[in-house]
């Protein structure tokens, strides 16, 4: 096929000109699904039981919004607490020692095979067990004294527990992402003169990354809900807060769905956070990288500049 | 000849669980030569040339490294196992080339060249940055420093990693049959930067199917089959004129 004939079109096969197929299935669905949104909406907003000025009202309440702050911060920390302690007991479970790992591998055990709520009970009640904690040289002299009632407040029980328990699971998510990695990248590494640790730090778990940081994001999600149990055990958290409104006045629902807008303005957040977290250890794994959503709106609003993507 | 070789191995016998892989290989590698190792897969050229830098361990024989065991110290006529830390330091002078190049994933192509220098040798990281430049110039990668390997050809990646294991100054380099991975058009490309870096005088050696490189960069060239060195010498010899009947029928196949 030559230019000319291209460009004089003699050669060219026509373009296809069919009727396309229809399908009537894809309609019938599509009307079912907004028969249902309607209605569900419709329901939502009509019935006057929901008291939308009462969650108007108390959304922003100060007692609300304290719980809110306990919440964020019993999940910021015992995320911290989870994702140190999954990076070390993953490192731990790859050891050729077999007694590191299998220390390692019985800490996992032990801790997914209960449920967080009793975990979180069972640090709560910790000074019927141990009346008083010390700190010192095991079976040694202690250095430190301390009354376990008074060091083990509801906070920190709520922190140890959900902490810990998220430890073991984070170590399972960490480790999927390290054996990820192919072997070649920690020959390269070690034929270059590198140590093991270096190799782990400097090679294997930036890359691992890519594969930890989804379900890690899952787990800070979960973590945000599951944090609610820590109202079991008096830690003035979010449902706490909303629970000890609604003792009062008995505006129970109306609580609940404050409580429910916070939880989803926190998850929504975290969605964010985890889609550029997600971006950055994403670089190097395809040529190029998508547009942002931001950078794609930019694009849109100013289509004469370059927005400087990739 | 004379002096030490820059590689001596004698018996040297490598097994993994059941299967030996490694039945005793006896070779020397002089100071500034290149050594070919030739053979069909599994005949365990690659595994011995983990070997020589440790990347896996010899169950037998003796084998060293520029006069030094490697992986051990010999102390009288009892061998001590050498630290990780000492192994490592070992394993930074001697620089290696893999057949799917195994570049940084998460690193750009200057990354990956400073990335050993300055954390391996404590280099200043400006002074790590200008060789690594002229590392790449040196292999024609000049203008491909800030992009990653996903973002490269075989033959380019190929060429990173050779000038990432020249960055360390290496005494002696190994290749893993550094071409093999590679589409046809590209394996010129790294062939010519293994020629030039072979006629600086670098102590080479290379496992590969190239037995036109063979021909005309190797000073010597090994034939191994099942785990032992089936036939030894000049390229002009074992390719032009096999003794062993085995070499022949190997050659009669890649040529």
């Amino acid at each position: 096929m030559s230019i000319e004939q291209d460009t004089a079109g003699a050669g060219r096969p026509e373009s296809i000109r069919a009727v396309p197929v229809r399908h009537p299935g894809r309609w019938i669905a599509a009307a079912i699904v907004v028969v249902i949104a309607v209605a569900i909406v419709h329901s939502i907003a009509s019935n006057p039981r929901f008291e939308w000025s009462v969650v108007g009202h108390y959304l922003f309440d100060e007692r609300v919004l304290e719980g809110l702050r306990v919440t964020i911060e019993l999940t910021v920390i015992a995320m911290a607490i989870g994702i140190v302690l999954g990076i070390l007991l993953a490192v731990m479970r790859l050891s050729p020692n077999p007694l590191v790992s299998g220390g390692s591998w019985l800490y996992i055990w032990f801790l997914r095979a209960t449920p967080v709520l009793v975990q979180l009970l069972f640090w709560y009640n910790i000074a019927a067990l141990y009346p008083k904690i010390d700190l010192g040289i095991p079976f040694g002299p202690a250095f430190i004294h301390a009354d376990a009632n008074s060091l083990i407040t509801p906070f920190t029980a709520a922190i140890l527990a959900l902490g810990l328990n998220e430890g073991a699971y984070m170590a399972e998510i960490v480790r999927a992402g390290i054996i990820s990695v192919p072997e070649g990248q920690s020959d390269a590494a070690r034929s270059l003169g590198m140590t093991r640790l270096q190799t782990m730090r400097l090679i294997v778990l930036p890359q691992a990354m890519r594969v930890i940081i989804p379900p890690t994001g899952n787990e800070t999600i979960s973590m945000l809900k599951t944090s609610s149990l820590a109202s079991v055990i008096v830690v003035g958290e979010l449902l706490y807060a909303a629970q000890n409104i609604y003792s009062v006045n008995f505006k129970t629902i109306q609580l609940l769905i404050v409580a429910s807008i916070w939880y989803m303005v926190c998850t929504s957040l975290l969605y964010v956070g985890q889609y550029y977290l997600e971006r950055y250890y994403g670089r190097g794994a395809a040529r190029e990288q998508e547009l942002t959503p931001l950078q794609r709106l930019r694009l849109i609003a100013l289509p004469s500049r370059d927005a400087g993507a990739r | 000849m004379t002096g030490e070789p820059m590689v001596r191995a004698e018996g040297v016998r490598k097994s993994f669980g059941r299967l030996e892989v490694l039945k005793g290989i006896d070779l020397e590698v002089a100071p500034g030569d290149v050594m070919c190792l030739l053979g069909p897969s599994g005949s365990g050229k690659s595994t011995f040339l983990r070997c020589v830098n440790h990347l896996e361990k010899i169950n037998g024989g003796r084998l060293s490294v520029d006069g030094e065991l490697v992986g051990y110290r010999a102390a009288g006529d009892t061998l001590h196992e050498l630290r990780e830390g000492e192994i490592a330091r070992k394993r930074a002078e001697i620089g290696m080339v893999f057949q799917h190049f195994n570049l940084f994933a998460n690193m750009t192509a200057l990354e990956n060249v400073t990335c050993a220098p300055i954390r391996v040798k404590r280099l200043g990281r400006e002074a790590a940055r200008a060789r690594a430049r002229a590392m790449l110039a040196r292999v024609g990668l000049a203008d491909k420093l800030d992009d990653y390997p996903a973002q490269l050809s075989g033959g380019q990646q190929q060429r990173v990693a050779i000038a990432r294991a020249l960055a360390m100054e290496p005494k002696l380099m190994l290749f893993d049959e550094p071409t093999s991975a590679l589409d046809p058009e590209l394996v010129g490309d790294v062939l010519g930067a293994m020629k030039q870096l072979a006629s600086e005088g670098m102590t080479m050696m290379v496992v590969t199917h190239e037995i036109g490189f063979a021909r005309e960069v190797a000073d010597s060239v090994v034939f191994m089959d099942d785990g032992v060195v089936v036939e030894a010498g000049p390229p002009a010899e074992v390719l032009g004129n096999p003794r062993e009947e085995r070499t022949r029928a190997f050659l009669s196949k890649v040529l």
